[in-house]
C-alpha cells in the first residue's frame, strides 16, 4: 500500500532528450511533451503530471480549483529520515503543489464535472488527509450541485507518514462515494500510471465507470511484494490495464488521445446530453496552456490505437 | 498493507516476558510439590502470584509499540475461533462468496451469544500449521471479502446486527487475489459498508493489518483490544520502505503510531477494551469475557438508533477521520 515503491522513480530529467521507460528509445523531449508523454516509438503512456492532465481534461480556462490551501497535520510526528513536516515543505517547494491531489470544477467539452486528479510528483500521489478530503468534498459537490465526478487516480498507496489516519481516508472516500450513489450521481474513475495500494482499494475501483490507461500498473499488492510472498516470477503483462480489462475488472482502456473525447461521452450519457457531441472537434483557446489539447483527435487516435497494441 | 510474507522479527519482541515466564514456571512447580508432598507452600505461592502481578502489570504498562505487535501476534493470543468456541451459544457457519470460491482466511455465520442473535465475520488464522496453511495465516483473497459482504447483506435482510473481529496481517498478496480483483472487493465491502441499515460492530483483537482490516472494518463502534495493533502498513514493511531495513521494525512500529491507545488518541476507534493482566494469551478466557461485555453493552446501545440514523452516524465519524488544516 504504501507510496514510495514507485517514489525512486526519476522525474524527467531536465535534457533535451528522455529515454522511454518501455522500449528504451531516445525522446525528443519538447516533441513528447507536446504529445502529452506518449513515447512516439511505442506507445508507452508515462505518468503525466497533474497540471497537465487538468489541461488536457478540462476545456481551456473553465477549471476552478478548490479548497487548495488544505494542508495535512502531522498528527504522528512522524519521522523516519526526515520529519514529514520537513519532507511535506520540501516537496511543496519542489513541486509548486500543496498536496497529492488537485480537485475543482470544469466543464469538459462544455459538460459541467467535478473533477479530482492526482498528481504522482507530490510524495508518490500518496493519499493522506488531504487526499481524503479532497475526493469526500469532490463527491459532497457532485451531490449538492447534482454534476458527475471524475477522479484520476495515480498512486502509489496510501501516505505512511500519516499511519492509520491514512488508512481511514480509504474509509472516508468511500462513504462519500456511497452518498454520491444514493442521490443517484455519477461517477468515473480513470487509473493511470501507477494506481496501486490503497487508492486502488477504495475510491478509484468503486465509481461506476472504471477506465484505464494503456500499460497502466493498477494493482492492490506491489508487483515485488506479490513475487517476494509467492517467490515466483510475475506472468508478463500482470497488473497492467490490459490484464485487468482482460480479467474482467475495467471497463474500458482508453489512450491518452482519446481520453477527452471518452470522457465526454461518458459524462454525455449520465448527464442526458448527446454523446455524438462529444467527438466533434472543439477549438481550444490555448491560452494557458503549453501543451494543448489534441486538435486532431482522429489521427491521435490510430497512435494511440498503434500504441497499445505495442504496449 | 500486504506485507503478509513478513520474516519473522529480528529483534525478539517478547523478551520482555521472560521473567514473567519465569515467575510462572516457578509457581507452577511449588504448585505441584504442594501437591505431591505434604508441604504447606501456600505463603510461597501466594507471594510469588503477588510479584507476577506486580511484574506484569509494571512490564505491561511500559511496552513499547514492537513489543505490543509481538503481543498481538503472540501464538496463545485468543484468535477469531476462540471467540466463536467460548463466547457463543450457538454458532451456524455459513461458507463461499456464491461466485468463485470458499476462503477459509475469513469465517463468517450466525451466532447466538447471551440471548443475542447477530452475523459474526471475522479473520481466521488457524491453530494447526495445516489450518493456518488452509487460512493462509488469516490473509484473505478477494473471494474472503466478497463472501463477507455477501452474508453482510443477509443479515442486513434479516435485520441482525453485525460483529467483526479483525486479525490478519494484509490481505493477501498474490496473482489469483490481483486476478480477481482484490483491491475492488476491499473497496466494495468499505462503501458497502457504509450503507447497511443494521448495527455494525468492529473488534480489532490481534492484527489490523491496513486495508485487509479495514475491508471488514466499518462499523458505528470499532473497539480495539488493549495490545491489538491497527496499522497503515505493517512495521516490517514500512521499515524495509522508509528505513531500508527490516530491521527497524521497532522504529517503524514507534513511527506509524499504531496501538490501541494511540488510534484511540487520534480518533480512528471508539473504544479500548483492557485485556487481563499480562495480556490475553495468559488469560484468553478473561479476555473473551471482557469483549463479550463489549458486545453485548454496545449492542444494546445501538439497537435505540433506527436503521437512518446508523447509517448516517457510521458516516459522520469516518467523515471526520483526518481533518485538514486551511479551509
Ligand atoms: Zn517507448
Amino acid at each position: 500500500m504504501a507510496w514510495t515503491r514507485f517514489g525512486k522513480k526519476k522525474d524527467m530529467p531536465g535534457g533535451l532528450w528522455i529515454k522511454c521507460e518501455s522500449c528504451g528509445a531516445m525522446l525528443f523531449r519538447k516533441e513528447f511533451e507536446q504529445k502529452h508523454r506518449i513515447c512516439g516509438t511505442c506507445g508507452y503512456h508515462f505518468t503525466l503530471p497533474g497540471r497537465e492532465r487538468v489541461a488536457l481534461t478540462a476545456d481551456a480556462g473553465t477549471f476552478e480549483e478548490m479548497w487548495k490551501e488544505l494542508q495535512p497535520v502531522d498528527r504522528l510526528g512522524f519521522n523516519d529520515r526526515v520529519p514529514y513536516a520537513e519532507k511535506l515543505k520540501q516537496t511543496q517547494a519542489k513541486t509548486s503543489e500543496t498536496e497529492a491531489m488537485i480537485a475543482g470544477t470544469c466543464t469538459v467539452k462544455g459538460i459541467p464535472c467535478a473533477l479530482g486528479v492526482m498528481n504522482f510528483s507530490f510524495l508518490g500521489g500518496s493519499m493522506g488527509m488531504v487526499v481524503g478530503e479532497k475526493v469526500a468534498r469532490s463527491a459532497e459537490l457532485a451531490v449538492e450541485k447534482g454534476l458527475p465526478l471524475v477522479l484520476f487516480a495515480c498512486s502509489g498507496g496510501a501516505r505512511m507518514h500519516e499511519g492509520a489516519i491514512s488508512l481511514m481516508q480509504m474509509a472516508k472516500t468511500c462513504g462519500a462515494l456511497s452518498r454520491l450513489n444514493r442521490v443517484g450521481g455519477f461517477s468515473i474513475s480513470v487509473m493511470t500510471h501507477p494506481t496501486t495500494g490503497g487508492v486502488t482499494a477504495s475510491f478509484a475501483s468503486v465509481c461506476d465507470i472504471l477506465l484505464a490507461e494503456p500499460g497502466a500498473l493498477i494493482g492492490f499488492a506491489g508487483p515485488r511484494v506479490i513475487a517476494t510472498t509467492i517467490k515466483k516470477e510475475l506472468p508478463k503483462g500482470f497488473q497492467r490495464a490490459e490484464f485487468l480489462l482482460e480479467k474482467g475488472q475495467i471497463d474500458r482502456i482508453v489512450p491518452r488521445a482519446s481520453m477527452r473525447d471518452e470522457m465526454a461521452r461518458l459524462l454525455a450519457y449520465a448527464t442526458g446530453r448527446d454523446p455524438v457531441a462529444a467527438f466533434k472537434p472543439q477549438p481550444q483557446p490555448a491560452a494557458e496552456l503549453e501543451v494543448a489539447v489534441a486538435a486532431e483527435p482522429a489521427a491521435d487516435k490510430k497512435k494511440a490505437k498503434k500504441g497499445k497494441k505495442d504496449a | 498493507m500486504t506485507e503478509a510474507s513478513a520474516k519473522p522479527a529480528a529483534t525478539d519482541g517478547l523478551a520482555f516476558e521472560r521473567p514473567l515466564l519465569e515467575l510462572e514456571q516457578k509457581i507452577q512447580e511449588l504448585r505441584k510439590l504442594a501437591s505431591g508432598t505434604h508441604l504447606e507452600l501456600a505463603g510461597e505461592i501466594q507471594g510469588l502470584e503477588d510479584r507476577l502481578r506486580r511484574q506484569a502489570a509494571e512490564v505491561y504498562a511500559q511496552l513499547s509499540a514492537w513489543e505490543r505487535v509481538n503481543v498481538a501476534r503472540h501464538a496463545a493470543r485468543p484468535l477469531t475461533q476462540d471467540y466463536i468456541e467460548q463466547m457463543l451459544d450457538d454458532f451456524v457457519e455459513l461458507q463461499g462468496d456464491r461466485v468463485f470460491g470458499e476462503d477459509r482466511a475469513i469465517v463468517t455465520g450466525l451466532a447466538t451469544m447471551a440471548g443475542v442473535r447477530f452475523l459474526l465475520v471475522g479473520h481466521r488464522k488457524g491453530k494447526t500449521l495445516k489450518d493456518k496453511l488452509a487460512c493462509n495465516f488469516g490473509c484473505a483473497h478477494p473471494e474472503g471479502y466478497r463472501k463477507a459482504l455477501q452474508k453482510m447483506r443477509l443479515a442486513a435482510k434479516m435485520k441482525l446486527p453485525i460483529v467483526t473481529f479483525i486479525n490478519t496481517p494484509g490481505a493477501y498478496p498474490g496473482i489469483g487475489a490481483e486476478e480477481r480483483g482484490q483491491a475492488a472487493a476491499i473497496a466494495t465491502n468499505i462503501l458497502e459498508m457504509f450503507n447497511l441499515p443494521v448495527p455494525i460492530l468492529c473488534i480489532v483483537i490481534g492484527e489490523g493489518g491496513s486495508g485487509g482490516a479495514l475491508g471488514i472494518g466499518v462499523g458505528d463502534r470499532v473497539g480495539m483490544l488493549e495490545n491489538s495493533y491497527y496499522s497503515v502498513i505493517t512495521p516490517e514493511g514500512c521499515a524495509a520502505i522508509l528505513w531500508k531495513s527490516g530491521d527497524k521494525a521497532p522504529d517503524a512500529a514507534e513511527a506509524l503510531k499504531l496501538t490501541s491507545k494511540d488510534l484511540l488518541r487520534l480518533g480512528l476507534v471508539d473504544k479500548v477494551i483492557e485485556e487481563p493482566l499480562g495480556g490475553a494469551h495468559r488469560d484468553p478466557k478473561g479476555a473473551i469475557e471482557r469483549v463479550k461485555a463489549q458486545i453485548l453493552e454496545w449492542l444494546h446501545d445501538l439497537g435505540k438508533l433506527t436503521p437512518d440514523q446508523l447509517v448516517e452516524q457510521r458516516f459522520e465519524k469516518f467523515r471526520r477521520m483526518g481533518v485538514p488544516v486551511g479551509g
